[in-house]
């Protein structure tokens, strides 16, 4: 096996501004994404030669994309992978540039979720016997917060601080991102004080469900270079597919398996051999607050049971050893679902070129994102690390 | 001969009384939850009636009630189902009358009389809706008994049965009626209940060459305390003679009425005693049987009626219990999609899993799973693995959480992790829950609860509750 290490190079991306975009449609959200991308590279749309569409529930098809750019006859397809989408849209087009079958390859990810009227997820599911609990994305992760609350003996009231922490900080950092859905910062008190979603996690510690869209052209080192000097390379992808359900009855629900695989292979696959030393920012899939806290152990930024402590000591803050989510976040820049994972990617792009104006690091040579789609138990997660030419 | 060999009783827990705001009543009486109907309450009081009992020799059930969810669809074959009965039975619905408890007694016993069968359980269940704030919902409860018929009757040997038939019209509910309607008082006591009573009850005497004083515990229905002691007084029977008619704690719960209060004679009963059923409507029935041994005692049985009144939280205010009749209709302000008709293929191919409630335990590892797989968890050998039944395990909250958003009648709802004891997990919803008492570990049992009806299809499935009485 070879891997993907150093085999494909970013050259253009775009994100559209996410939230909620009453104004633009799904198509809209494609096209800005997608020509913020044309332009960044200087490159003119019909030298696209393959594309993958990535979204949940916007298209069934890769159709639309065409449509919408006009990319006639060039092979499309639609990458559906729960909340892991846009990055497995991403995956799939860099394999098939370091396979040499395209030389440049086009990844887009887009949701439109706020035509529905209603202010939840309402995603369509397959007809079946209907029999498996209501339980929307909060109450799923509520069960890994209760757990790990109890299983290291933290009282309610410590966790809930440690969870607000995380979202503070992720509204800190979005507050200085023009793109990112909500524009405000936000205390600590706010967010232990919110309305009860899902007992234990509050309003604030949920993310916003957003319309949004990203773009990423994707193509060879080689090619890079005539494009632009400060290209960015791909240093490893993984991606874990769960395979338990709640089924085995030894699982913890403190950790997520699939974060530890995906993050491992692609630490891996890129020379990783400490992820809290050799990684300069991550962005990660902070859909609740306590997913990302669980992340932070998964990932090896934390040893186990320790995630709290390195909240407080604010390892993961901008000015910290180890920012994590230096855009917002879920939590703050918002979650389109099928562009999340490109959006993730998009910051990192940026980061690693010295452009992510009032959020930039001084530090930022390899990145890292990280999707996490499914449930507890069940998940559907990839890992992306990413470094300079 | 034939008679009862089992019986039990379920009261679901809830209760409007003197503390519920806006229900002006010193009277309680029972409330099933939301997610109670007279099928899943009739499944609760047969596994109460069977527990510790072979299934393998029902040779038939036969559910009566008034309160069926279905018109056209038999609800005895959903109940055999959840009991996890053979398929080679008689099942059979009998509805519409107050009397369908009796008449599924009768039918039952004649059968195993006959010889076409051995075992026959009867479970009777009622749900009964008066119009809000009337006689009728103050005086009702809602509750369910099963008892089983058998050709080797261990608790009770019936004496001899008497019936009347009377088209009077009384109390009436039409196709589409959502309450009972009822006719005027004075008339339907004095014209139907006591003189059709009287009548059916001087029959039986006659019959059978007994008289009240032959008699330790009358077993009466009547549609409200004052009319029940009037009655009793009518038919010539002293007080002591007279069982509890639970007005005040339980109510009149409809056809499931009579035969629970019989059942509360045979909690306390002593060998050979004489007990009478006496159930009214469009008619009467009058059953008698003689006490065979002394069954345990209220006190010593966990599960008895008694133990059932007294499990029990009072709603705080009239508008909980109008929400789950569906009698206060609520504005759905969160645009929630409508959800699609459950699949039928899908329940049919998932019947051993939804409603059998059985997990499959790996033939090369033994590890236990829910839902059965094909290919094992733990091991990944594949194979069909060994049915668990898992309905009447007990087990532990591994993890929960309560959600506010997702919509439900019981606000929060409560998901939990079970972990089963002696293996197993399953995700599921906690019901007659109190918020407070929820934590990790709670001891948890298996009921058998309606999750929601989408296009006419009542969606039965299993739901874990708090261990409801101590097991010691």
């Amino acid at each position: 096996m070879n891997g993907i290490k150093d085999r494909v190079a970013i050259i253009g991306m775009g994100c559209t501004k996410f939230g909620e975009r009453w104004d633009a449609s799904a198509a809209d959200l494609m096209i800005e994404a997608a020509y913020e991308a044309f332009d960044d590279a200087q490159l003119d749309p019909k030298d696209i030669q393959a594309a993958w569409l990535g979204t949940v529930s916007s298209f069934r098809t890769g159709q639309p994309l065409a449509e919408a750019l006009k990319l006639d006859y060039i092979p499309i397809t639609r990458v559906e992978n729960a909340c892991a989408t846009a990055t497995d849209a991403f995956r799939n087009a860099c394999y098939a540039v370091a396979a040499g079958i395209y030389d440049i390859a086009l990844a887009v990810g887009v949701e439109k979720l706020k035509d529905s009227g209603f202010s939840g997820l309402a995603i369509p599911e397959s007809p079946g016997a209907d029999v498996n609990p209501p339980t929307p994305p909060p109450a799923q992760f509520a069960m890994a917060a209760t757990r790990y609350f109890h299983q290291y003996g933290i009282p309610y009231e410590d966790g809930k601080r440690t969870l607000a922490q995380i979202a503070q900080k992720n509204h800190h950092n979005g507050s200085l991102n023009p793109r990112a859905h909500f524009q405000r910062e936000i205390s600590v008190d706010q967010v232990v004080d919110a309305p009860m979603i899902a007992w234990p996690l509050g309003l604030f510690d949920c993310c916003g469900v957003s319309d949004g869209g990203a773009a990423a052209i994707i193509t060879t080192p080689e090619i890079a270079k005539s494009f632009r000097q400060d290209y960015i390379l791909v240093k490893g992808l993984g991606l874990s597919v769960g395979a338990f359900g709640m089924i085995r009855d030894d699982w913890d629900f403190t950790h997520f398996p699939e974060s530890v695989h995906a993050s491992q292979s692609a630490y891996q696959e890129a020379g990783i051999s400490d992820p809290l030393q050799d990684i300069d920012l991550a962005m990660v899939h902070d859909c609740f607050t306590i997913t990302e806290l669980i992340i932070y152990e998964d990932l090896g930024f934390s040893s186990r049971g320790n995630a709290s402590r390195d909240v407080e000591q604010g390892t993961f803050s901008l000015e910290g050893d180890l920012p994590v989510n230096t855009d917002g976040g879920l939590k703050c820049f918002g979650h389109p679902i099928g562009a999340s994972g490109i959006r993730m990617i998009y910051e990192v792009y940026k980061q690693l070129q010295g452009k992510a104006e009032r959020r930039q690091l001084q530090k930022a040579d390899i990145g890292l994102t990280h999707n996490l789609g499914g449930r507890p138990g069940s998940f559907t997660c990839s890992v992306g690390i990413f470094g300079r030419a | 001969m034939v008679g009862i060999s089992s019986y039990g009783t379920y009261i679901p827990k809830f209760r409007l009384g003197k503390e519920t705001l806006g229900w002006n009543s010193n009277y309680e009486r029972s409330v099933a939850n939301f997610d109670e109907d007279s099928v899943t309450m009739g499944v609760a009081a047969a596994r109460v009636c069977l527990k510790g009992h072979d299934t393998y020799d029902i040779d038939g059930l036969i559910f009566a009630t008034t309160t069926s969810p279905y018109v056209e669809k038999q609800c005895s074959a959903i109940i055999a189902t959840a009991l996890d009965l053979r398929r080679d039975i008689l099942t059979s619905d009998l509805t519409d009358g107050l009397r369908a408890g009796t008449n599924a007694l009768r039918a039952a016993m004649d059968s195993v009389t006959a010889g076409s069968a051995k075992k026959i359980l009867v479970v009777v269940s009622d749900n009964r809706q008066g119009p809000p704030r009337g006689e009728i919902e103050r005086n009702s409860g809602d509750g369910s008994v099963a008892i089983l018929i058998s050709n080797e009757p261990t608790v009770a040997q019936l004496i001899g049965t008497h019936s009347i038939s009377d088209n009077l019209i009384d109390n009436w509910r039409s196709t589409g009626d959502v309450f009972v309607r009822s006719w005027e008082d004075r008339f339907a006591t004095e014209e139907g209940l006591e003189r059709i009573t009287g009548e059916a009850l001087d029959g039986f005497w006659n019959k059978f060459s007994l008289k009240p004083e032959d008699i330790s515990k009358v077993a009466l229905s009547a549609p409200d305390a004052r009319k029940h002691t009037r009655l009793s007084q009518l038919l010539g029977f002293e007080k002591s003679q007279i069982e509890d008619h639970l007005f005040g704690e339980m109510g009149n719960t409809g056809a499931a009425f009579p035969l629970m209060l019989l059942c509360q004679s045979l909690e306390d009963s002593i060998k050979h005693q004489k007990c009478l059923l006496i159930a009214y409507g469009d008619g009467c029935d009058i059953i008698s049987f003689e006490t065979r041994a002394p069954a345990n005692t209220a006190d010593e049985q966990i599960d008895s009626l008694k133990k059932h009144l007294k499990s029990k939280n009072i709603l705080t205010n009239y508008e909980i219990f109008a929400r789950w009749r569906d009698i206060w209709q609520q504005d759905d302000a969160a645009r929630r999609p409508s959800p699609n008709s459950p699949s039928v293929t899908a329940m049919w191919r998932e019947e051993e899993k939804n409603l059998r409630f059985h997990g499959v335990q790996c033939e090369h590892c033994q590890y236990i799973q829910y839902p059965p797989q094909q290919v094992c968890v733990n091991c990944r050998s594949r194979g069909k693995g060994t049915p668990v039944p898992l309905s009447r395990r007990t087990g532990s909250v591994f993890t929960y959480s309560m959600d506010y958003i997702a919509g439900t009648t019981d606000t929060p709802l409560v998901i939990a992790v079970v972990d089963f004891d002696g293996g197993g997990r399953v995700l599921c919803m906690l019901t007659d829950r109190e918020i407070d008492e929820v934590k990790i570990g709670m001891p948890v049992e298996m009921s058998f609860r309606k999750l929601r009806v989408v296009n006419g299809i009542h969606n039965y499935y299993w739901k874990a509750i708090p261990q409801r009485f101590e097991t010691t």
